[in-house]
Formats: structure tokens, C-alpha cells, sequence
């Protein structure tokens, strides 16, 4: 990734003056930012700060009182095939009766193959995608056999079959452990490598540094965004996630440690890449 | 086995058959009183249908209750996508609404009409074998016995061309709009199926036996299975168990052959039920409280 490359990167998401709301009490006020591609950003914000329903709005899932989104410069319905959605894991029913292959399946399920069966390339794709989250072996499963961890990854596995450009993830870290954790960033970071583009909706304040490019924090207004280091104060901080002193007490801790990472990851390189501003 | 009681058998099979599989969709996307919620909304429908033609000739009865039951469809909708009600409020609201509709417009045509809820609601499956029908050549056999049978192969042709969508859809709904389903399409066509088997098995087997079988043997093969396909056929089966044994249960009782197939389905349903608990305190002795 050149500095040249994302000086004419066109921005990928941009999200203007969107408000929403659930039976008129305001959920998201007055949103605007815009997200260039080829980075890892969070969505960061206390419990229902808007987090979800921002990325509902820009899923086309809700409608909004007013504002609108762009993605890849032009609207959803032309670029959905470039645009993959993974949902709160608590959002479906884990006791469904199907395999964790059929689950990745849906990733290749388009309108106009519904009626039809998947193709042998759709099934590459899907195989190659339970290899890479590590699920291949799992494949026969019913669902609810699974782990908080593994129900993840099968989502993770779902979206990457999709093929897409941007990815738009609630919450993948939420119930899984170390190993699973280090296998999602991987991933993450093998597609941001791709030039590809993943935003993530986090509500953990002491991964958040470690994990992100660039972040948006969100409680109902938009509190700041952009490289993490600026977004990251003391200030804002406090902003979203008001008077609680823990949180903030522990923040200095979290830098510090973020700036010499205990684990290698892979990950800690910064590519600063973030629209300033806001 | 007495030719009637042939025909009653097969009948209810049938009916239930239709019932499982689209009951099965119902189960899974946790919209299992959507039955009740239409047999019971078709009753305008039907009174206004009979109303206006004057004679209790089941086509315009049919299409007067098949009108209803896709108007309490959008209105469920209308309810929960617009006033942003919840899904089961909106259900509980539009049938309960058209039924008193329906009510009202009984009791104040009582007397001028030959109609009452009885004989509205509560069709009769053993007096399926009396309905005959010629078929030119073929001789004849009993008319709710060939609707039903076009019902099972309508609702299975439904279901297997529509597999991939409705697997999708109850799954996942959200999921499936992000890719660009026409997820509100998929929505009505399968609610239109749903209120198509509800009326006409309404009319063939009573209304709670069709609240029923859309709902029990769904359920039961729901508990009993790890993946979809496993569950319809499951599904379907209990259902023509449920018709086949509840006839002679009804027979040794004396009692309402509707009665008998709904008691049974809900003691195989029971029967799993235990069944699946005693597996579980067997394999960890714990769980249990
Ligand atoms: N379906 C709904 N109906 C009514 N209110 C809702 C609904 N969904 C969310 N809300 C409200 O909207 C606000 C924002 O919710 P949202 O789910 O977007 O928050 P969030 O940031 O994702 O929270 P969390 O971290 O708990 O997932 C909350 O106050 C919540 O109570
Ligand atoms: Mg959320």
C-alpha cells in the first residue's frame, strides 16, 4: 500500500448526516464521516450507542429519517456483490437444523441463483473459506454443535465466500477466545493485505487499539473518527463513554501496552490510512 | 379397512402432509400461530363471500376466505414493518380484529342468513367419504379427498422449488436482504401458500385440525432432527401417522375423528418430548434439576 495509492483511494463508505430512530426516540444523530479503503476501522462505542443500527443503515436494513449512504461512490443496490454483511451472532437461532456448510453456502446464494443449485466454483469458494477460518473439519455439523468461537468463525467463513470488497462485521469477537481471536485477525488482516476493506463493530476499549487502523466512535452522535492515535484521547473518551471513570483510568494502561504488544501478532503495523477530521 | 375409512385416512394424510411442510417453515422462522392467526381471519371473508352469493357453494366461500387471509397477511406486515409493532403483536392484533369483524357480521345477519360459526369453522372430516365426485371414466371418489391431494402435491412443489429461499429467509432474514433477496416477495408467496392450504383444509377437516397440523408434527420433527431435509420428511410422516392412528383412536372412543388425530399428534409429540429428556438426564445426570 503506497502513500500515492490512498492519497487517490476514492473513499469506500461514506455515511452523510444520517440520523435514525426506534419509535421516534433517536438512535444515531447527525452521522457523517467517510472511510477510505484497504484498512481494518471499528465501529466503537458503548452498550447501544447506534453501533448495530449504524451498520443496519448502511446495510439497507432500516430505514433512515434522513442523511444517506454511499458505498464505492454510488448506491447499495449496484455494488451489493462488492459489500458482505455479517450480523450479531445472537441475531438467528443456532438450534436451526443445518450444517456449517450449509450455513457458508448462503454466502454464494444470490437472487438469481436461488431457485438453481450452487455451482462447482460456488463450492470451491465455500470450501476454501471453511479452510481458511479452520472449520473445514467441522463442515457436516449441525450448528448447535458448535462453540460461541466456532459459531464465528462459520459467520466469518460465510462472509469470506461472498468474495466481497468491503466487509461490515457486528461484533466477530464477541464469546471467543485467544486461539479463535488470533484466527479471526489473520483473517482480517489477510484481506486488508488484499487491499480489501473490513469494518468492524466493537465495544471492547482495551482491544480496540490493538485491533484497528482507524475508528469511529460512536455514542448516538459521532464523537470522533479517524487514526486511532487521534481518535484515542482522553477527551473523546470521555465524550462517548461519559463518567466512567474504570474505563478511562484504565485507557493510559491500554496504549501502553498496545504500543509494545505481549503477543506477536502480525498486526501492529500502522497504516494510518483514516480520513482526519470529524 | 372400510372404504370410508380409507378415504378419511387418506385425506387427512394428505391435508397433514401439506400442513408439515409449510407448518415446518412456519416452526422455524417462529411463526408457528400464523395458522391459527389465518383460520381465524378468513372468517370475514367468508361471511361476506356467502353474503353476497347467497348460498354456502364453497368456491366463493374459498375465494372470499383466501381474500382475507392474504388481507390479514398484509396487514400483519403492515403492522410490523410500518407501525413497527412486534411480529407477534401484529399477528395477535389482525386476526383478532377480523375475527370480531367476522363475529359481528354473523350475529347481525342472524336469521336472515342460514350461517353460523359452527358450520363456518368447524368443517368435517368424516363426511369426507359422502362428497363423491364423478371422474368420467375412472368412476368417481370423494371430491375433498382430490383437493387435498392437489394441495400435497401444490405444497410440495412449493417447497422443493423454493428449498434454497426458505432456508435462507428463516435462517437468516436480515442476511438474506443483504444480498439483495427480495426478501418481502419470498415473505408473501410463502404466506400466500400458507393461507391457501389453511382455507382449503378449513374446509375439508375443520379449522383446528388444521391449526393443529400445521403446528405438532412441524414441532415435533423440529426436536428430532439435525438438518432440514430429515425434518420435512419427518414432518410429513407424523402428520399421516397422526391421521392414521387418530382415526382409530377416534373409532375405539367413539369419538370426533379430529379429535382423535389432533390428541394423537400431540401425544407424539409428548412422547419425544420425554423420550429426548430421558436421553438427556442418561447422558449427563446433571442437566436435569
Ligand atoms: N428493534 C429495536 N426496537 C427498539 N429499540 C431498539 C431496537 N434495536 C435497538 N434499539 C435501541 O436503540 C439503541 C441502539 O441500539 P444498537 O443495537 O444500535 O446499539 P449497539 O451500540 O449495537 O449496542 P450493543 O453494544 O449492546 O450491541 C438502544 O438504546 C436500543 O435500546
Ligand atoms: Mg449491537
Amino acid at each position: 500500500m503506497s502513500t500515492e495509492g490512498q492519497l487517490h483511494r476514492a473513499p469506500v463508505l461514506e455515511v452523510h448526516n444520517l440520523s435514525a430512530s426506534y419509535n421516534r426516540k433517536p438512535v444515531l444523530w447527525d452521522i457523517d464521516f467517510r472511510l477510505e479503503g484497504g484498512q481494518i476501522a471499528g465501529i466503537v462505542g458503548p452498550n447501544g450507542s447506534g453501533k448495530t443500527t449504524l451498520l443496519r443503515n448502511i446495510m439497507g436494513l432500516m430505514e433512515a429519517d434522513s442523511g444517506y449512504v454511499k458505498l464505492f461512490g454510488g448506491d447499495l443496490k449496484d455494488v451489493r456483490e462488492k459489500v458482505s454483511y455479517v450480523p450479531q451472532r445472537e441475531s438467528v437461532d443456532w438450534d436451526f437444523p443445518v450444517s456449517v456448510r450449509e450455513v457458508v453456502e448462503m454466502g454464494r446464494f444470490r437472487s438469481r441463483n436461488l431457485m438453481r443449485r450452487l455451482k462447482a466454483q460456488d463450492q470451491d469458494l465455500v470450501d476454501q473459506a471453511l479452510e481458511k477460518v479452520g472449520m473445514l473439519e467441522y463442515a457436516q455439523r449441525q450448528i448447535s454443535q458448535l462453540s460461541g468461537g466456532q459459531q464465528q468463525r462459520v459467520f466469518l467463513a460465510r462472509a469470506l465466500a461472498q468474495n466481497a470488497d468491503l466487509y461490515l462485521m457486528d461484533e466477530p469477537f464477541v464469546g471467543v477466545d485467544a486461539a479463535t481471536e488470533d484466527a479471526i485477525l489473520g483473517v482480517l488482516s489477510a484481506l486488508r493485505n488484499q487491499g480489501k476493506t473490513v469494518v468492524i463493530v466493537h465495544h471492547d476499549l482495551q482491544t480496540a487499539y490493538q485491533y484497528f487502523d482507524s475508528m469511529i466512535l460512536l455514542n448516538t452522535r459521532l464523537v470522533a473518527y479517524g487514526p486511532k492515535e487521534k481518535v484515542f484521547t482522553k477527551e473523546t473518551l470521555q465524550e462517548a463513554y461519559g463518567g466512567r471513570l474504570t474505563v478511562l483510568s484504565k485507557l493510559s494502561e491500554v496504549i501502553a501496552q498496545s504500543e509494545f504488544p505481549v503477543r506477536e501478532r502480525g498486526f501492529k503495523e500502522n497504516t494510518g490510512s483514516g480520513d482526519g477530521g470529524a | 379397512m372400510s372404504m370410508e375409512a380409507f378415504y378419511i385416512i387418506l385425506t387427512g394424510a394428505l391435508v397433514a402432509g401439506s400442513a408439515a411442510l409449510l407448518g415446518s417453515f412456519l416452526v422455524l422462522r417462529k411463526m408457528a400461530m400464523l395458522g391459527d392467526a389465518i383460520s381465524h381471519a378468513v372468517l370475514p371473508g367468508i361471511v361476506i363471500a356467502f353474503l353476497i352469493s347467497g348460498h354456502r357453494e364453497s368456491l366463493s366461500l374459498l375465494i372470499g376466505a383466501a381474500a382475507s387471509g392474504l388481507l390479514a397477511t398484509f396487514l400483519i406486515e403492515l403492522l410490523h414493518r410500518k407501525a413497527r409493532l412486534q411480529e407477534d403483536a401484529s399477528i395477535g392484533i389482525s386476526f383478532t380484529w377480523l375475527f370480531a369483524i367476522g363475529v359481528l357480521l354473523i350475529s347481525a345477519y342472524t336469521g336472515q342468513v342460514d350461517l353460523d360459526q359452527e358450520c363456518v369453522l368447524y368443517g368435517e372430516i368424516a363426511y369426507v367419504p359422502l362428497d363423491q365426485i364423478s371422474l368420467g371414466s375412472l368412476g368417481s371418489g370423494p371430491r375433498p379427498t382430490l383437493i387435498a391431494g392437489g394441495l400435497f402435491v401444490l405444497s410440495l412443489s412449493y417447497v422443493i422449488i423454493s428449498f434454497k429461499g426458505l432456508k435462507l429467509l428463516s435462517f437468516n432474514e436480515d442476511y438474506a436482504k443483504s444480498l439483495g433477496v427480495r426478501t418481502q416477495l419470498w415473505h408473501f408467496s410463502f404466506m400466500a401458500m400458507v393461507s391457501l392450504v389453511t382455507v382449503l383444509a378449513f374446509e375439508i377437516v375443520g379449522a383446528i385440525l388444521i391449526v393443529a397440523l400445521l403446528v405438532v408434527p412441524a414441532a415435533t420433527a423440529y426436536l428430532l432432527s439435525r438438518s432440514l431435509i430429515p425434518m420435512l420428511v419427518l414432518a410429513v410422516v407424523l402428520g399421516a401417522l397422526a391421521s392414521f392412528g387418530g382415526y382409530y383412536l377416534a373409532v375405539a372412543l367413539n369419538g370426533s375423528i379430529a379429535g382423535g388425530m389432533v390428541s394423537l399428534a400431540g401425544a407424539l409429540m409428548l412422547i419425544t418430548v420425554l423420550v429426548l429428556r430421558f436421553q438427556k438426564a442418561k447422558a449427563n445426570p446433571k442437566a436435569l434439576k
